[in-house]
């Protein structure tokens, strides 16, 4: 079926006008129908309007436009909640912004159009990022592909399912503190957060702005490199994003590693094989099952000809501590616009300030209420300089952590999350737990630099996907992309499916 | 006992860019509303902002008018309040680094020069609008975004009618700079007005109270009027001044408190994630400073020393910088520069006024002003033909000697000729003729005009005058 196909022999076979637009993305839709009742990755969809994008990729198929000019044409591409797509919901998983229809595209919509792509979909998502289990949602819960009385991680958590579960070819994502990367673990695909920069934010709506980043879902590592290529670039609309030539990432997958240096922080708790690993707090949740599907992975990419090197991050501990006084502090104000004034749903009152509280406190849930409260709190007066001043500080050092390493080791490797899919409602009511989940992928966004995840086995009982973090220097997405390619094509991971999806 | 007042002044100015701060609407005043809105400028989920160049241009332009040092690293910040005029429920501003410090203002106060240190020139964005209609609100979000620098000024200012100068003398630098138009009408000039009292010779502050708003010159010198009384009556009866702020209602004629510092708001500020911050380049330092321009208070007095103009002349030429420009490109070759911005002040401005046009219009050549005057000078033509001559250099261009040699209007000093009009005139006027020789003087000017009159205003006026007096005084010898 053609919904099954990665995006790189999708391509490979519209190209060869062997099957049709039209027919991948019917297939994507019949998935939807058959599966999505029960996964529940998409909040809402326009069937109608993406058989028309997909009609339009196939008239422009026939009239003789290639793979080369545009890569991405014909290719079935669903999008995160929080991503304005012009005409579509955007609702960013949340009830506030009522029956809000964006009236423009993110950048990375408009580039994902200019390459051909036929983007439907909204994808579901904890509300405004805001989580690491999709259980934030307003609209509904996402369930695990392999096994649906579990989450399938997040924010993510619909892209990385509606991959997995073959509703779609690709899908794109935003990472704050690991909301690709860990439902992508979770899930078992390919997810990846680009460096701070290389991906225009203009159209994804703000969760904590100095981490938010967009980057995409794939069902293998080439696939994500594609539709890097495509949304990566500086942006006039986006003073953050970096003027870098954007590489030719496929092209960087050669598949030889040889030689390359990936370092193995020594206080995540991960022995290389042959030496005795430390076990730091920070890493003491981390799951023996994951613990030794990593390190079987390490001992491979030294098959391969990569040299494993112990590298120390020494701020790790303080990474999830400064990470909550940041995205909470911006978060606060980021979120201050969804009053009932201009759009989004409203609870009337008798004076603006009542009209405010009213409408903010029915239109946000627990999770988003609990941090724009911190937020607030860390940025008051009085306080300011021992909460927000000190963690900025402090994400200085744990960015030099990281360059410093790099000096040494041309990427990271490490598990993208320290347990596996945990069950529906089995750490709802424990915030921290929830927030321990992103202890690998967190200190990522505070550093800026880029990183990946893709498969490297499955627990025993459930059968339940292992995620491999490979983690590169700022605008290094060439060097990760080309470890996970050689990881993955000599590995069988990336072609398991979940019973569900076939 | 005696008090004092101390008054700072925060003006926030919107600026003269095309576009707004963070996008590409529109900066104007009047349109309908919410008809220069986009995304950005909305606050809509997912938009950024990107800084408009040339507002970050204007603001260290206007640094550098006010004497101010440009940090060389500045930056946003947000400042969280809720209100409904606010799309964002946050507005950028520059907070602890802005974009102009340290600087100050002189201007023209009691007939001296006073000096009131500027503290900083910050960047920010203007906000919406709202309008209340009976029976619900409305926001207009035109204005959102629009480019707007406040200028904090130190408490140097110690009365109504100082920071009343003080504030005409900062937008005659704005305007002049073309940093801004400064039109009150459409609220392009909002000001924070602080003030306390103390007694003299205290060196310690009062209570700073702080007057919300202000949209108009005259109402922060009303609002100072009243207030610096009602300070200095609360001390003197034995009250107390707590830190406050206060509103100005004018047709009531009195402040009244908003809120104390116990209600203050905490904004909350911390350094806007979607910006970078600014660092300006060399290059880009020197092409603002090439934008900058004299003074207006420099010019006045530059044109009064190097061309010994009268003020009002001076003054003139600093209100219309073209036509200073003008007067300033034939001052240095002028003999008497005074005789030349008259000619410029009197009769080209009022010319282009009553013919709707501009100096660019002119037709003829600026040196050609020097040449009528020395024509005058020389005695070629009267100062009423002058007139003509001018009149007649607008409206073809020529030359004033052509004009004069064309026309026929050289004035007539062949004695001969002029002996021959006095002749007549006398004749025809033997009444005043008989007045002058019984020693009324004065009788002589109405024989002179006559004597203009028959030479059709050609008659060398001093000539003239001579023949006839020794006319008159021949005839009263002989027995005439």
């Amino acid at each position: 079926m053609l919904n099954q196909l990665t995006l790189t022999e999708l391509v490979a076979r519209l190209a060869r006008r062997e099957v049709s637009s039209r027919e991948a993305t019917q297939a994507c839709l019949d998935q939807i129908q058959r599966v999505d009742g029960q996964i529940r990755a998409f909040i809402s969809y326009d069937a109608a309007d993406a058989m028309a994008q997909a009609e339009a990729a196939d008239k422009a198929l026939a009239s003789g436009q290639t793979h080369a000019q545009r890569p991405l044409l014909g290719v079935p591409i669903a999008i995160k909640d929080v991503i304005a797509a012009k005409g579509q919901p955007l609702n960013c998983g949340s009830k506030i912004l009522g029956n809000f229809i964006s009236p423009y595209d993110a950048t990375v919509v408009e580039k994902l159009k200019a390459a051909g792509a036929i983007v439907f979909g909204r994808l579901n998502m904890d509300e405004f990022a805001m989580g690491s289990s999709t259980e934030n949602s307003a609209f509904q819960v996402t369930h695990n592909p392999w096994d649906l009385s579990r989450i399938p991680g997040g924010s993510s958590g619909g892209s990385a399912a509606a991959v997995v579960a073959d509703e779609c070819i690709a899908a794109l994502g935003s990472d704050t503190g690991g909301s690709i990367r860990q439902p992508a673990a979770l899930c078992g695909c390919v997810g990846l957060k680009p460096s701070y920069g290389r991906v225009s934010r203009y159209g994804l709506v703000a969760f904590a702005s100095s981490l938010d980043q967009i980057g995409c879902f794939g069902k293998q590592v080439r696939d994500a490199a594609i539709v890097l290529k495509a949304i990566s670039g500086v942006d006039h609309r986006d003073s953050t994003s970096v003027p870098q030539p954007v590489p030719d990432y496929p092209a960087a997958l050669t598949g030889d590693i040889k030689g390359l240096r990936l370092g193995l922080p020594k206080e995540y708790g991960l022995g290389s094989p042959g030496s005795a690993g430390v076990s730091p707090a920070s890493a003491g949740g981390l799951d023996p099952e994951v613990k030794q599907a990593v390190e079987v992975a390490l001992k491979h990419l030294q098959n391969l000809g990569a040299e494993i090197v112990e590298i120390s991050l020494p701020h790790t501990d303080y990474a999830i501590a400064t990470y909550y006084i940041i995205a909470t502090a911006e978060a606060s104000a980021n979120l201050a616009r969804f009053d009932g004034i201009r759009y989004g749903a409203r609870v009337a009152g008798a004076d603006p300030i009542e009209l405010y509280s009213k409408t903010r406190g029915a239109g946000f849930g627990a999770e988003v209420k609990r941090r724009i409260i911190l937020g607030t709190y860390v940025l008051s007066s009085g306080y300011y300089d021992a909460y927000y001043l000190r963690a900025q500080k402090v994400r200085t050092l744990i960015r030099q952590d990281f360059l410093s390493a790099f000096e040494k080791v041309d990427a990271i490797i490490c598990p993208t999350s320290p347990t596996a899919a945990f069950k529906i409602g089995e750490k709802a009511d424990d915030p921290l737990q929830m927030y321990l989940m992103d202890i690998f992928t967190i200190s990522v966004n505070l550093a800026g630099i880029c990183g990946i995840s893709i498969p490297c086995g499955f627990t025993a009982w459930p059968k339940l996907p292992i995620g491999l973090q490979l983690l590169g220097k700022p605008f290094g997405e060439e060097t990760i992309l080309r470890v996970a390619h050689a990881y993955e094509q000599s590995t069988p991971w990336h072609k398991e499916k979940p019973p569900l999806a076939s | 006992m005696d008090y004092e007042a101390v008054i700072g002044l925060e003006t926030h100015v919107q600026l003269k860019t095309k576009s707004k701060m963070w996008c590409g609407c529109a900066n104007e005043f009047g349109a309908p509303p919410n008809t220069h809105v986009c995304p950005v400028c909305l606050g809509l989920p997912g938009v950024l902002p990107v800084a408009n160049e040339e507002a970050l241009r204007l603001t260290a332009l206007t640094g550098l008018l006010l004497n101010c040092s440009l940090p060389p690293y500045a930056k946003f910040d947000r400042k969280n309040y809720f209100y409904p005029d606010m799309p964002k429920n946050y507005q950028v501003t520059q907070y602890d680094k802005p974009s102009a410090v340290t600087g100050y203002l002189e201007f023209e106060f009691n007939d001296s020069l006073a000096r009131v240190r500027i503290t900083r020139a910050h960047l920010e964005e203007d906000v919406g609008k709202n309008f209340h209609f009976d029976r619900n609100s409305g926001v207009d979000f035109n204005r959102a975004g629009v480019p707007l620098m406040e200028i904090v000024s130190e408490p140097d200012l110690t009365s109504a009618v100082m920071a009343y100068e003080y504030l005409n003398a900062l937008k005659d630098i704005l305007v002049y700079g073309g940093v801004s138009d400064c039109d009150m009408e459409k609220g392009m000039v909002r000001c924070d007005v602080n003030v306390s009292v103390r007694p003299k010779g205290q060196s310690e502050l009062g209570a700073k109270i702080e007057i919300k708003n202000m949209n108009s010159f005259s109402g922060v010198r009303k609002a100072l009027d009243y207030e610096i009384p009602r300070q200095i009556e609360v001390l003197k009866s034995g009250g107390k001044l707590i830190q406050s702020t206060r509103r100005w209602d004018d047709p009531a004629g009195i402040t009244e408190e908003m809120r104390t510092k116990e209600f203050a708001h905490d904004y909350r500020y911390f350094p806007e994630p979607d910006l970078m911050p600014f660092q300006p380049t060399e290059a880009w330092l020197e092409e603002v400073s090439r934008r900058v321009i004299e003074l207006p208070l420099a010019r006045k007095r530059r044109f009064i020393r190097d061309y010994q103009l009268p003020a009002a002349d001076a003054q003139t030429f600093v209100w219309d910088r073209p036509l200073g420009d003008y007067f300033e490109s034939i001052a240095k070759q002028a003999k008497s520069p005074k005789a030349a911005a008259n000619w410029v002040i009197n009769n080209l401005r009022a010319k282009m006024t009553e013919s709707g046009t501009t100096l660019a219009d002119v037709k003829f050549q600026p040196p050609a002003i020097l040449e009528l005057i020395e024509l005058v000078e020389n005695g070629k033509i009267s100062s009423r033909i002058a007139q003509d001559v001018f009149t007649e250099m607008f409206s073809a261009g020529e030359s004033p000697a052509k004009i004069v040699e064309k026309k026929g209007l050289a004035q007539v000093s062949d004695t001969a000729a002029i002996e021959k009009f006095c002749d007549e005139a006398i004749a025809a006027n033997p009444g005043p003729a008989a007045d002058f020789r019984a020693g009324k003087t004065a009788a002589l000017n109405f024989l002179k005009g006559q004597v203009m009159k028959l030479s059709k205003g050609k008659a060398n006026p001093a000539l003239a005058g001579e023949i006839l007096e020794r006319k008159l005084k021949a005839g009263m010898e002989t027995g005439n």
